[in-house]
């Protein structure tokens, strides 16, 4: 349970020393409550006071780190509440057994694009041991090779240290603790400074064998949800989630991994139906078969939909999108650079299949109308716009379109731009279509 | 120590709408748990799965669903295929032709076909209109007559034309109202109480409150879907106690991952199998936030959309 101001100020030593910078103990414990200041900053709490705040004051669910990337750190069940701190991961799977297992990597590699400014492709090879060790070790060389994080995937200790000796470098999580190698698994997870894997039937076994691994000193941990059903997988990553969010039972309070292709082998279609599932219910890595470009389009969008920050809109950078084949010649379509926007508007451009220039101007990330009504959008902002980033000269056509959500701002634009010819636009994208068809 | 489970069960529950007659008629929302959340609680009716028809056809549709209704000339023939899919709960038949700035197909000849799709399925029917507030007013209170005793749901009235459709649809024929708002908690509320005001019963009305492509904006479905679902079950908001349904197939088949041809963008690969992803993600999301109904358009998409609901469950 978090603490509040008045209870740390219960045990404070309410000298009103000053001693920490701040003028009374009760200002103090105020702070330390909303997490400004750290409870160590005062010279007279007892030690055994600290211990107690510090684990009270604690985030519910603890952020684990694989190379660059973050997992876990939730505060809330739903994204409208605050945000969400650490996006869902993807892993693409490969087994020791498998034949075409160059192919996946070759495949895994053409995936690897941007959408709004954010690098998109799958972050981790999931390699699973179901056959020949040697093998097995092979893989998983392959996998550091391609430059991706590694999960590997496997129960027995010695085939673990084989691969673990083999790309220590890469600091693979090793998924693979289970109720009986979890002594010899923990060690080798401290042995080697890697995330542990944590895999039990059931939620109760699960909560059992965490337990007994933090009790062995060690929280550098991922829960795997069953692959029993698609039922239960749902049912345990949500309620694990909530257990350590809404109930801050820290022992769950660790990033869920859901292994779709072992709930849905070879259903490439169902995999992709339970990534966008555990997308939206609180899976941190999603192990799939294949992460082709018809499984990422999708996904990535979501993802990237779902862990915006509800209270900052996504942007797109300013410039000139030449769309449909766009040259000098084609004329200008201007609008913000709110993404929402951008996608609506490009996309029908794109349908109308006219070649056009489509203008992003700095507007803040606001929609059209918003954007207009906090003067992030007026004449003077796409005249500003139009001679700084050179348009000018980078275009020869003379057309500019104008959102028709703004058509008052036609006088004033053509005034300040008198060589170009100022027309207005639709009002929704969706009419665009048309629009252009006709203008053309 | 053993973990301590604690369900999130709610007193509120929300409404049961029904749509169609006799064995094949399908029952949405009654659940008093979050969206899929079956291990908290009971959900008596499952998520339904639809299959939309469109009345353009299917030139420009990627090869397997063209020859899916190959032979078809008419929305009936289609029907009949679409009622075999597998996981198929009812059909959906939206007269996008009815468009007065397209074809502008008479509101009779959309009837007529309405009519002909009634008399060769059993299937519950959902009707959706053009995009033509007015046009779709007259659509629908004409396939609400002629479809009188069906027990159809009329996807939707919207705040420019509530008072007809809900009159017509709700009123006049007792079949159920759609209800559809654009991505917005208070307006999808507002819209419930206008039409609850004509005199329809809360217990005749489904909401469309907006939806979007994955990747479109989608962050604002997801939240206006969760909030909605949150104020009904958590607060007991009765204006927002309405099961939701969810066109999916509308919006994901006209985005450019679905659109674009392969020739285009080699390094994308196969259009269909986009199509199908694009559609079977955004549909799985929208169950999670709190859909009680999909509808789709690719026969995979519906056999996988209603095997992920059925293995939920």
């Amino acid at each position: 349970m978090a603490l509040k101001g008045i209870d740390i100020f219960k045990m404070s030593p309410k000298k009103n020393c000053k001693e920490c910078g701040v003028p009374t103990c009760m200002a103090f414990s105020m702070k330390v409550a909303a997490g400004a200041l750290p409870i160590e900053k005062c010279p007279y709490m007892g030690a055994d006071v600290i211990a107690k705040l510090s684990e009270a004051t604690a985030p519910p669910m603890k952020t684990i780190k694989v190379g660059d990337l973050s997992m876990g750190g939730e505060t809330v069940m739903y994204r409208h509440e605050k945000t969400f701190v650490s996006k869902t991961l993807y892993a693409v799977s490969v087994s020791d057994t498998q034949e075409n297992a160059d192919e996946v990597f070759e495949e895994l590699k053409k995936v690897d694009y941007e959408r709004i400014g954010e690098r998109e492709y799958a972050e981790f090879v999931f390699v699973k041991h179901d056959g020949d060790t040697d093998v097995f070790v092979e893989m998983a060389k392959k996998a550091a090779a391609t430059g991706r994080q590694v999960i590997l995937d496997v129960d027995c200790p010695v085939c673990a240290e084989a691969a673990l000796e083999a790309i220590k470098d890469a600091k693979p999580v090793l998924n693979g603790a289970n109720a009986e190698n979890v002594e010899k698994m923990n060690e080798l997870a401290g042995k080697y400074g890697v995330v542990l894997g944590v895999k039990a039937e059931g939620l109760d076994a699960l909560y059992d064998l965490t337990a007994k691994i933090e009790k062995m000193g060690n929280k550098n941990l991922i829960l795997n949800a069953s692959t029993a059903s698609v039922k239960e997988a749902f049912a345990e990553t949500v309620q694990i989630r909530r257990a350590a969010v809404k109930n801050t039972d820290r022992t769950f309070g660790y990033p869920v991994l859901v292994n779709t292709a072992a709930l849905a082998p070879g259903d490439q279609a169902m995999q992709t139906a339970l990534a966008s599932l555990f997308t939206m219910r609180y899976g941190s890595i999603i192990v799939m078969e294949s992460m082709s470009y018809a499984q990422a389009l999708p996904l990535f969008g979501l993802r990237q939909n779902v862990f915006t920050d509800p209270q900052k809109p996504m942007k797109v950078d300013p410039g000139i999108y030449p769309l449909n084949g766009a040259t000098e010649d084609s004329p200008c379509v201007i609008t913000v650079d709110f993404a929402l926007t951008y996608f609506l508007v490009s996309g029908e451009i794109e349908r109308s299949g006219v070649p056009v220039n489509l203008l992003i101007s700095d507007a803040g990330g606001y929609s059209v109308l918003t954007a207009w009504a906090a003067g992030k959008l007026s004449a003077s902002t796409i005249a500003k716009f139009i001679k700084e980033a050179d348009i000018g000269s980078r275009i020869k056509n003379r057309t500019l379109i104008l959102p028709g959500k703004v058509a008052v701002l036609k006088g004033e634009v053509q005034e300040k731009l008198p060589d170009w010819n100022v027309i207005v636009g639709t009002r929704e994208a969706v009419e665009l279509v048309q629009f252009l068809k006709e203008f053309k | 120590m053993p973990f301590k489970k604690t369900p999130q069960k709610f007193s509120a529950a929300i409404k049961t709408v029904e749509i169609g007659t006799g064995d094949r008629k399908i029952v949405l929302g009654g659940e008093s748990v979050m969206p899929l959340y079956s291990f908290d609680g009971p959900i008596e009716n499952a998520p339904k799965v639809g299959v939309e028809i469109v009345d353009t056809g299917y030139a420009d549709a990627p090869e397997g669903l063209k020859a899916f209704y190959a032979g078809c000339d008419t929305m009936a023939e289609q029907a009949k295929k679409a009622a075999a899919m597998e996981g198929a709960d009812f059909l959906c038949l939206r007269f996008e032709s009815a468009d007065p700035n397209g074809a502008d197909t008479p509101v009779e000849d959309c009837v007529a076909a309405a009519k002909e799709v009634a008399d060769s399925v059993d299937l519950p029917l959902v009707i959706m209109g053009c995009k033509n507030n007015e046009k779709d007013a007259q659509l629908f209170e004409k396939c609400a007559e002629a479809l009188a005793g069906k027990n159809i749901l009329v996807l939707a009235a919207k705040e420019e034309n509530y008072k007809g459709v809900g009159a017509a649809a709700g009123l006049a024929y007792n079949q159920k109202v759609g209800a559809e708002s654009s991505v917005d908690i208070n307006l999808a509320k507002q819209l419930n109480i206008l039409i609850t005001q004509l005199g329809v019963s809360g217990d005749s009305i489904v909401m469309n409150p907006g939806t979007a492509t994955a990747g479109y904006g989608f962050e604002y479905v997801v939240s206006t879907l969760e909030r909605i679902r949150l104020a009904a079950l958590g607060q007991n908001d009765t204006t927002l106690q309405m099961p939701i349904i969810t066109p999916v197939a509308s919006e994901t088949w006209g985005v450019k991952e679905s659109v674009t041809e392969e020739a285009d963008i080699p390094e994308w690969g196969d259009r269909e199998t986009r199509g199908i992803d694009m559609e079977v993600a955004t549909a799985a999301a929208v169950l999670a936030a709190g859909s009680n109904g999909v509808i789709l358009r690719h026969p995979q998409s519906v056999a996988t959309v209603s095997r992920l609901i059925r293995e939920l469950m």
